[in-house]
């Protein structure tokens, strides 16, 4: 659905493409330095944050945002080709803090594309790609995670808008964020997933309150909002009323996409304040310095990690070969997601195991402490995004065709399924 | 990558898989008899009629039959895995690749037609002592006497041991690396055969002692180290074995899909029941891994791409484990049947598990993997 179709003809060729990306890089962005950041607090983003606008900015001035964005909304209207040799010039570039715009650029941004109004994406789309708006989502709620759509924010229309009471958790980077999708239920008297709409929120309106939340290691990424009374106009609608369902399916899509590292976002999808220096690397130093990389065992788990970080790219490649041809459905993106999560969580497994008592035990001033905070946090990646329960799900039953469980709250009114779990 | 076939692989495959289907039946492994050698001679020869030993091979000097022969002959090897071909695809190729590009004049031209259209058969004596296979293993040697070579060693786990024409032995000539062809029929050859789990192959160990070989039966320049050739033709065999067990593991798979949908328990098919579903999307996660890097490593070795050998490494680590893994929890769901002679799961496992240390283990690999990456 969204517009990326560009006729080859009025499109800059690659190579002409490549040397001014490179010479524009090179003057403009500092290399990158690797700094390992341990936690970070709320403080360290609203640096991190400042940061990312300032150099997207600098990106978009020096016509280089939204390459695979349309021209008429402030993007390049440029290909795929196109990015990934952007991505290859800017790779040893200082710009680490942009993945702070990965889910406005990668997620919000096309899903405004697919089903804004021209308005809505005049206003929204230009100010994505220069930096100014930062967007999150917000959906999952105390209540309602894996199963979004019995969610309980209530949307009441009042004439020209829509008043919104109720809460959403887990929303990241929203405390140094602009606006929200936020999806909400508008009628109360139709099956779960026919009754939601999507509403555009700047989150500082009036009646919203929001709280970090903080992790198990300390750190404060992600967040919880409460809505008492918020007003938000009808005409801040995404799609229609009643179908914020078919808005949050494509939003999905995209979020799927974006960790495949194939979404409009300029850069690929890498995690905020991750060392430059590869993880195979952190593992192998963790081994040298705790003395146990002679050790059979040792390099057996050490060999097992290499083999999985590895055999991502392939995966990937595979998969996303295959969905385009049409080979494997949509959501094969599934399988990217758990073999991603899966991997990652084995990898930091085994740092605990390799690291022993040095990584839960350490010194002040000890770097390999690094990883078993990481560790303690690893499930996040199982969890976040759609929990790996939710992928098997999802493989199972539309990859492999695998009968669907059975729901008994899909085809009642929302208000019976509310009271059934009254009683 | 390329994971889309071209119109032509395409037709490989699809002529493959209907000449696998229409001649090789599981059930002609659970019941082997005296004959089978005459038999698997047959098979050979007319599969080597489809191209399956000549892809390397030049066509009267000219360019070789296939101008993409991995990327052909692995489409080949994962049809073969499927099938549980019990010809020696991987190893004839590898003696022929080896014969290519190291071969005598004299030698190719005795060997290599009989090779490409299927009449004569060979297997490379790589291996030594338990699971040595690598060339560090080595440790089989020849020295000149006169226009000979006089060979010594004894070789492990060699694939259709009692039933290749040749073999292409690995020894040092002095400090180099060196490569012999030696017929099997040889003065001072001996084979034992060895009890292989796997039905769908026979395997041997086989001794060389004094035996004479023509110096125009050695691969490669003398006072030349056949170290570079070796490490090529190792890699080529992971490659096929990869594409073979990809093949044979999303057979398993899929059949084991199927069952599940059909049966049914307490009114429903078992496939309804999540402790299943949740089984299957993790197998297919890793099964989709096997494919891709299987892709992923045959273009790296038609490329003659630098980390070639790491990413072989990763492959058989990865293929090998999951393999067995899958299959035998594919025997858990399947239940009861899948433990009789009849069924024909414990056919693939079986194979998996040989293939598994085939050419170098899981175990093995990882720990390569670690040297290589200067652990």
């Amino acid at each position: 659905m969204t517009s990326v179709n560009v006729e080859e003809a009025d499109v800059e060729d690659l190579e002409s493409f490549n040397a001014r990306a490179r010479a524009w890089a090179v003057e403009n962005l500092p290399v990158a330095v690797d700094n390992v950041q341990a936690r970070a607090d709320a403080e360290d983003h609203v640096k991190q944050v400042a940061k990312a606008r300032r150099t997207q900015r600098l990106i978009f001035d020096g016509g280089f945002a939204g390459l695979r964005y349309p021209k008429e909304y402030g993007g390049q209207g440029l290909t795929r080709e196109h990015q990934l040799a952007w991505r290859e010039v800017t790779s040893d570039r200082d710009i680490g803090c942009l993945s702070h715009l990965k889910v406005t650029h990668g997620i919000m941004g096309p899903t405004l594309l697919d089903f804004g109004t021209e308005e809505q994406k005049q206003r929204h789309i230009p100010a994505m790609l220069r930096g100014d708006e930062l967007w999150v989502q917000f959906l999952s709620e105390p209540n309602a995670g894996s199963d979004l759509a019995s969610l309980l924010t209530r949307a009441q229309r009042e004439g020209d808008v829509y008043i919104l009471n109720g809460s959403k958790i887990w929303s990241t980077f929203a405390h140094v964020s602009d606006y929200a999708l936020v999806l909400s239920r508008t009628n109360l008297d139709v099956p779960k997933h026919s009754g939601l709409s999507m509403l555009i929120l700047p989150i500082r309106s009036k009646g919203v309150t929001l709280r970090t939340i903080q992790l198990a290691t300390g750190s404060a990424e992600f967040c919880e909002e409460f809505f008492d009374d918020v007003f938000i106009p009808v005409s801040d609608i995404v799609g229609q009323e009643n179908d914020g369902w078919s808005v949050v399916m494509r939003l999905f899509f995209h979020e799927r996409n974006m960790v495949g590292g194939n979404s409009l976002n300029d850069q690929d999808a890498a995690g905020v304040g991750e060392s430059a220096v590869s993880t195979e690397e952190q593992l192998l130093a963790l081994a040298r310095s705790v003395g146990n990389s002679k050790d059979s065992h040792t390099r057996q788990l050490i060999g097992e990690a290499l083999v999985l970080d590895r055999l991502a790219d392939y995966t990937i490649q595979r998969v996303n070969a295959l969905m385009k041809s049409g080979a494997m459905p949509g959501p094969g993106a599934s399988i990217v997601k758990l073999m991603r999560s899966l991997s990652k969580y084995r990898f930091k497994e085994i740092a605990l195991e390799v690291g022993g008592a040095h990584v839960v035990l350490s010194g002040p001033d000890d770097e390999v402490g690094g990883h078993g905070h990481r560790w303690l946090v690893a499930r996040i990646g199982t969890i976040a995004g759609g929990s790996s329960e939710m992928q098997r799900n999802a493989i199972s039953e539309r990859v492999l065709g695998l009968p669907r469980d059975h729901s008994p709250d899909t085809q009642l009114p929302f208000r019976d399924v509310l009271a059934q779990r009254q009683r | 990558m390329n994971v889309e076939l071209t119109e032509e692989q395409r037709l490989l495959q699809s002529t493959s898989r209907q000449f696998l289907d229409e001649t090789l039946s599981l059930d002609a492994l659970r019941h082997r008899s005296a004959n089978d050698a005459a038999l698997t001679r047959d098979f050979w020869i007319r599969a080597a009629a489809l191209g399956w030993t000549s892809m390397f091979v030049p066509d009267d000097l000219d360019d070789p039959l296939s101008d993409s022969p991995v990327r052909d002959l692995a489409i080949v090897a994962e049809e073969a895995g499927r099938s549980l071909e019990s010809g020696s695809l991987l190893e004839c190729n590898v003696v022929a690749y080896a014969l290519v590009n190291g071969g005598s004049r004299e030698v190719k031209t005795q060997l290599l037609p009989g090779l490409s259209n299927g009449s004569i058969t060979a297997s490379w004596a790589f291996a030594e002592g338990v699971d040595g296979w690598s060339k560090s293993d080595v440790r089989s040697s020849a020295t000149v006497d006169g226009d000979e070579y006089v060979l010594n060693g004894q070789k492990s786990t060699v694939v259709a041991a009692t039933s290749a024409d040749y073999f292409l032995v690995t020894a040092f000539v002095g400090d180099d690396l060196a490569q012999f062809l030696v017929p099997r029929d040889a003065q001072g050859v001996t084979i034992t055969r060895l009890d292989a789990l796997d039905l769908s192959r026979d395997f041997g160990d086989v001794s060389f002692h004094d035996v004479r070989v023509a110096k125009s039966f050695r691969v490669g320049a003398p006072g030349e180290s056949a170290d570079n050739a070796v490490e090529r033709q190792w890699l080529l065999a992971i490659t096929l074995q990869c594409a073979q067990m990809g093949g044979m593991l999303d057979r398993v798979f899929n059949l084991t899909v199927d069952y599940a949908q059909d049966r049914y328990a307490f009114g429903r098919p078992i496939a309804s029941y999540q402790a299943l579903k949740h089984r299957f999307a993790d197998h297919k996660v890793w099964l989709e891994a096997a494919l891709g890097l299987s892709t992923g490593l045959t273009e790296a070795f038609a490329n003659g791409d630098p980390g070639v050998t790491e990413l072989a490494c990763v492959v058989k680590a990865h293929v090998g484990d999951r393999s067995v893994e899958i299959i035998s929890d594919c025997a858990q769901i399947f239940g009861g049947i899948s433990m009789t002679w009849e069924h024909d799961l414990h056919l693939y496992l079986r194979r998996a598990t040989v293939d598994r240390v085939l050419y170098g283990s899981p175990t093995q690999l990882r720990e390569r993997l670690c040297e290589l990456v200067g652990l």
